[in-house]
């Protein structure tokens, strides 16, 4: 029952084949048992188990609130929760429980999602590893599978397995686990510079970045306002149209978001190919794409092509400034927002009371990690008023460009670019961590991190293993505001390509019942 | 007024040193004191570099002060200017704080329609361009009472620019006469007020109150188009009636609903501005001009002396009367300016640019702000100049008491009496009672309707004098009418001509001197008789009947 997609569980809990509470009591047993990932910082088991009786006399009464009614979901740790910790994974917010839910978290409850608990991520989900937070690395449920513990039995011998074990990718690690570990049907995750497609793709999970202004960011605790955008992790595409229905449309509380009412929606199957034509970045070849990644790319485009769509070489000129340019717009912003920080409202405060500058300094010493810490030290230099032309106004207009070349393509007449999500599959985490947060976050960001500049939607989807039996995610960007135009492109190539399950039998050998089809062989799917 | 050592050269504009006799080396009075530009530093006038090379010997050189003013006034708004929550001067501490007040992570600014409003209008009041599209930044440092650790403002391109204040001030020797003058407005800017922070020494505490984070401030520039302190505060004053006929402020000063810092400098006429010191947190317009005037006297003293003017920040010490330099750095700190990321530019329509088929609720249009526009006190005061042929100081003061203005066209409305003597009353006698009691107008025992029919008395039936006793006894003794006092009291007028008669003739039997002293030809003489008799009459007689009566006694 676990292994099924949002989609079909839903449709399982209306015919009755199964119970809210039954599956929540399900996930609650699978979060236990797969604790080793550390893909929650807070397991909110009682609110779920509270919210899955509601859920359940409704289904009794026959008044479902729709889709999601019942469906366990998970939320990464820094979106607001009512009377539920919120720590951003950071020293300074332990202990914090916000008074109010964030807009997207109330909407899920609205609809009768149980919340089963607030996911990991990088501190302050600065980072692409998910391994700099103070919980501790999250780890990739792919480490334990069945496909890549035999690709390793082959090629190495007596090392220690759990030492070996994967990165999630980042920051939104812990909701892509925890959607990969069959833990949850769907996880919220935040998407600044690519923290939610980079972990979909490591996980093999599906990892949507919806358009600027699209879902409110209200409560979302935020990195870089102007490209924070609230993700969306699901184990298949139409999951996350599912979710995105119900999370989009404007909200009086985030005056970013469109005006226009927006009605939750199906994704028809893509029928025509000719009117399709799929754009190939050709910036976005780098020397160091891995050959594994670049192969999958191009029988992808080879795909679309046979299949009747037409594929076009473009270019985005000013992508290899994206980094950089990011560096500047993000640590400025990451140096203003976390002003507030200062232990005098809520969170950390140190027991230093000599003045309140000593105290605003220990607390946000005590508070910050490293990484935090230094954008905070980069940001203000970029403020300063001696810099602010030569770095800020500079890359707001190098960002400018970075959109601007997007709307040329789009101008003519590409519909939707497909491009890599990451370099290689995921890493080992001592490989992983050779590198610092900084260094990572600028090699990891690189196919993903422009589009965010842009203010664009994109999808990560899940195309096939690597020769190592881990995930490779392709990655889909669309014209602003049409997401579900690029979804029905995403949920197409994804029927092509028939990514597959993970095996995860090992990592919980005394649950194995879970996986059990015990009563899906009767449900009947559409 | 002036410190004693200053005194006024051509009318408030220059600094002369007492001892000069006024006497200028540069000759010509023009005032530089003003650049219309608003650039500060360099002043339009070309330098003369023999003089400025030349070391001043004291008391010998002529000084302009040139004084700019920033005004942050709260405005009147039910709710905050990003949050729904409340705004109430008097509300119990921290009650009035939503979680965006407190700076609660993931909190969003949400613009609020009635500051913007108050913002277009105080500006079109005020003469101002309204930018059609103006920006939201952030300025950054760290105190207490302030959550986000910035402050949301318009830093770059503020909602208006380019407008101009019109004020007036007293001239003369009596300083009755009313001269205009022109301050420009550089701009107005929607911002957020902070919180208040509360030192308890005692126990090194700081305790935050953050009722007041958040609500919403206009703050108007005024370029440094005046030159003392008396400029300065009639400005401000003018703006707070601006403020108040609007709607768009209550811009009581002591309730810090207007906050006003302050830009001086000194320099010779026809030399380069000097350097400026900013007085901050001025809190009514007494200590405005009073600190400016200390702080212009203070830089022209310092640099007699030798002295430099550092460009510093200096708060007013009401208790000694003087500027004293504040000890935070706050002057000096890289506030790290940049765009408010969560909220989109501020867009503003006029009728023909006003997108077809959008939600009025959603958009705002200045040409209908414009309509709305009430009249301004300018206006107001031009009016009662011209209808009831009003000196235009008399104007000034009706409409520098709140509900001063209302109560004497109540009385105008009820009496046919002259308005010149309804202005008379309501000015000298009414005010003078209640500054001497310290009331506001609202507080007044005394009912338009008593004071027209008193009015109404004093031009037939009772002696002015008399007008003046009924008054007081109005004052004293609420809900009786005047006719009632007047019968109680026997003021009125004496009717019986023969007793007027008898007394007028024992008055000249009893004062021989003074009768033969009229006879002689000293015309004061008569008066000291009028005097007498009034006196005997318990000023119940008309004085010029009583002239009359004596003039035909004495056969005069």
């Amino acid at each position: 029952m676990l292994g099924r997609t949002l989609q079909e569980v839903s449709e399982a809990l209306k015919q009755g084949l199964v119970t809210p509470t039954e599956l929540c009591q399900r996930c609650l047993s699978l979060i236990k048992k797969t604790k080793i990932l550390n893909a929650y910082i807070t397991v909110s088991e009682e609110v779920a188990l509270k919210q899955a009786e509601e859920s359940e006399k409704r289904y009794k009464k026959g008044h479902s609130l729709g889709d999601l009614d019942g469906i366990p979901v998970a939320v990464k740790d820094n979106f607001s929760t009512a009377g539920i910790e919120t720590t951003c994974a950071s020293n300074m917010l332990k202990g914090y429980v916000p008074p109010y839910n964030a807009t997207v978290v109330q909407k899920l409850l609205d609809q009768g999602a149980l919340l089963m608990g607030k996911t990991n991520l990088d501190e302050f989900a600065m980072g692409s590893g998910s391994t700099d937070g103070i919980f501790g690395p999250v780890k990739n449920p792919w480490s334990y599978s069945k496909q890549y513990r035999e690709k390793r039995k082959q090629k190495s011998h007596g090392e220690s397995e759990d030492s070996h074990w994967l990165i999630t990718g980042g920051s939104s690690g812990g909701s892509a686990a925890a959607v990969s570990a069959f833990t949850c049907f769907a996880a919220l995750g935040s998407d600044t510079g690519g923290s939610t497609r980079n972990p979909a793709a490591h996980c093999g999970v599906v990892g949507l970045k919806p358009s600027y202004g699209l879902v409110s960011r209200h409560g979302l605790i935020p990195l870089v306002n102007s490209m924070d955008v609230p993700g969306i992790l699901t184990r298949c595409v139409d999951d996350a149209a599912i979710v995105l229905g119900i999370l989009a449309g404007h909200d009086p509380k985030d005056s970013t978001t469109i005006q226009d009412p927006v009605k939750p929606f199906t994704l028809p199957s893509l029928t025509d190919m000719s009117k399709l034509c799929i754009g190939i970045p050709k910036e976005y070849l780098t020397p160091e794409l891995s050959s594994e990644v670049q192969s999958l790319w191009s029988k992808a485009a080879n795909l679309f092509e046979s299949e009747g769509a037409k594929v076009i070489e473009v270019s985005l000129p000013h992508t290899s400034y994206s980094i950089v340019c990011y560096h500047v717009l993000c640590t400025s912003e990451v140096a203003s927002n976390m002003a507030r920080f200062d232990g005098l409202e809520y969170g950390h405060r140190c027991d230093t009371d000599v003045s309140t500058e000593a105290m605003y300094a220990a607390t946000r010493r005590e508070g910050f990690n490293d990484v935090v810490r230094g954008r905070i030290l980069s940001g203000n230099f970029f403020l300063l008023k001696e810099n602010y032309e030569n770095y800020f106004v500079k890359a707001q207009k190098v960002r400018r460009l970075i959109a601007h070349d997007f709307v040329n393509v789009f101008n003519s007449g590409v519909d939707v670019l497909l491009t890599p999500t990451t370099l290689s599959e995921a890493v080992p985490h001592t490989e992983f961590i050779r590198e610092d947060n900084r260094t990572r976050s600028a090699q990891d960001d690189l196919f993903t991190q422009a589009v965010n500049m842009a203010g664009l939607p994109a999808v990560s989807v899940p195309m096939a293993l690597s020769s190592q039996g881990l995930p490779i995610g392709l990655q889909f960007i669309g014209r602003a505001f049409c997401d579900q135009q690029l979804l029905t492109v995403a949920k197409w190539f994804e029927k092509q390509v028939q990514f597959p399950v993970i095996q995860l039998q090992e990592l919980m050998d005394d649950c194995s019942s879970i996986f059990e089809n015990e009563k899906l062989a009767s449900v009947s799917l559409k | 007024m002036a410190t004693p050592v200053l005194r006024w050269c051509c009318p408030g504009r220059r600094w002369v040193f007492a001892g000069i006799g006024g006497v200028s080396r540069h000759g010509r009075g023009v005032p530089t004191g003003s650049t219309s530009s608003g650039k500060r530093g360099q002043s339009s006038v070309a330098q003369q570099p023999l003089i400025t090379a030349q070391k001043p010997r004291k008391g010998e050189r002529e000084w302009a002060a040139v004084v700019g003013l920033e005004i942050h006034a709260q405005i009147a708004s039910n709710s905050k200017l990003f949050s729904g929550s409340q705004v109430d001067f008097a509300a119990p501490p921290n009650s009035l704080v939503s979680f965006f007040d407190a700076s609660l992570p993931g909190t969003l600014p949400v613009l609020n329609r009635r500051c913007v409003e108050a913002a277009v209008m105080t500006g079109l009041a005020l003469d101002c361009h309204i930018n059609r599209r103006s920006l939201f930044d952030r300025k950054h440092y760290f105190y207490a009472d302030l959550p986000a650790g910035y402050q949301i403002t318009q830093q770059r391109l503020p909602i208006a620019v380019n407008g101009s204040l019109v004020y007036s001030v007293c001239v003369g020797k009596r300083r009755s006469q009313m001269v205009t003058k022109t301050a420009g407005v550089k701009q107005i800017q929607l911002e957020q007020d902070s919180g208040k922070s509360l030192h308890d020494s005692l126990r090194s505490q700081t305790l935050i109150d953050l009722n007041r984070a958040g609500v919403g401030l206009l703050e108007v520039v005024l370029e440094p188009d005046m030159s003392c302190g008396e400029e300065a505060a009639a400005a401000i004053r003018e703006l707070q009636l601006i403020l108040q006929a609007l709607g768009t402020s209550q811009a009581n000063m002591a309730e810090g609903q207007l906050r006003v810092d302050a830009n001086i400098s000194v320099h010779n006429p026809g030399e380069p501005l000097g350097v400026r010191t900013e007085v901050k947190n001025l809190n009514s317009a007494r200590f405005l001009a009073k600190a400016i005037d200390y702080e212009i006297q203070r830089q022209i003293n310092e640099l007699e002396n030798g002295g430099k003017i550092l460009n510093e920040t200096r708060s007013f010490d009401y208790k000694l009367g003087c500027t004293v330099p504040m000890r935070d750095k706050e002057g000096k700190q890289d506030y790290r300016f940049m765009p408010e990321p969560n909220l989109p530019p501020l867009l503003l329509y006029d009728s023909e640019s006003l997108p077809t088929g959008t939600d009025p609720q959603q958009v705002i249009n200045i040409d209908q702000l414009r309509e709305q526009l009430p009249e301004l006190p300018r206006v107001t005061r031009e009016k009662l100049v011209q209808q009831y042929g009003m000196l235009p100081e008399h104007s000034f003061a009706l409409l520098n008491e709140v509900g001063l203005l209302e109560f004497f066209q109540n009385v105008i409305k009820e009496t046919r009496a002259e308005p010149k003597k309804v202005t008379s009353w309501v000015l000298n006698t009414f005010l003078g009672f209640l500054k001497q009691q310290n009331l506001a107008v609202s507080e007044s025992p005394v009912t338009p309707s008593a004071l027209a029919e008193l009015d109404l008395l004093d031009r037939k039936a009772i002696s002015s004098s008399a007008a003046k006793q009924v008054f007081q006894e109005l004052w004293r003794s609420k809900g009786k009418t005047p006719a009632q006092i007047v019968a109680e009291k026997k003021l009125e007028l004496m009717q019986d001509a023969e007793a007027l008669e008898q007394l007028c003739r024992s008055t000249l039997e009893a004062h021989p001197q003074v009768v033969t002293d009229v006879k002689k030809g000293n015309p004061r003489a008569i008066n000291k008789l009028i005097g007498l008799v009034r006196r005997a009459t318990l000023g119940r007689a008309d004085p010029t009947v009583i002239k009359e009566v004596l003039e035909r006694q004495l056969s005069l």
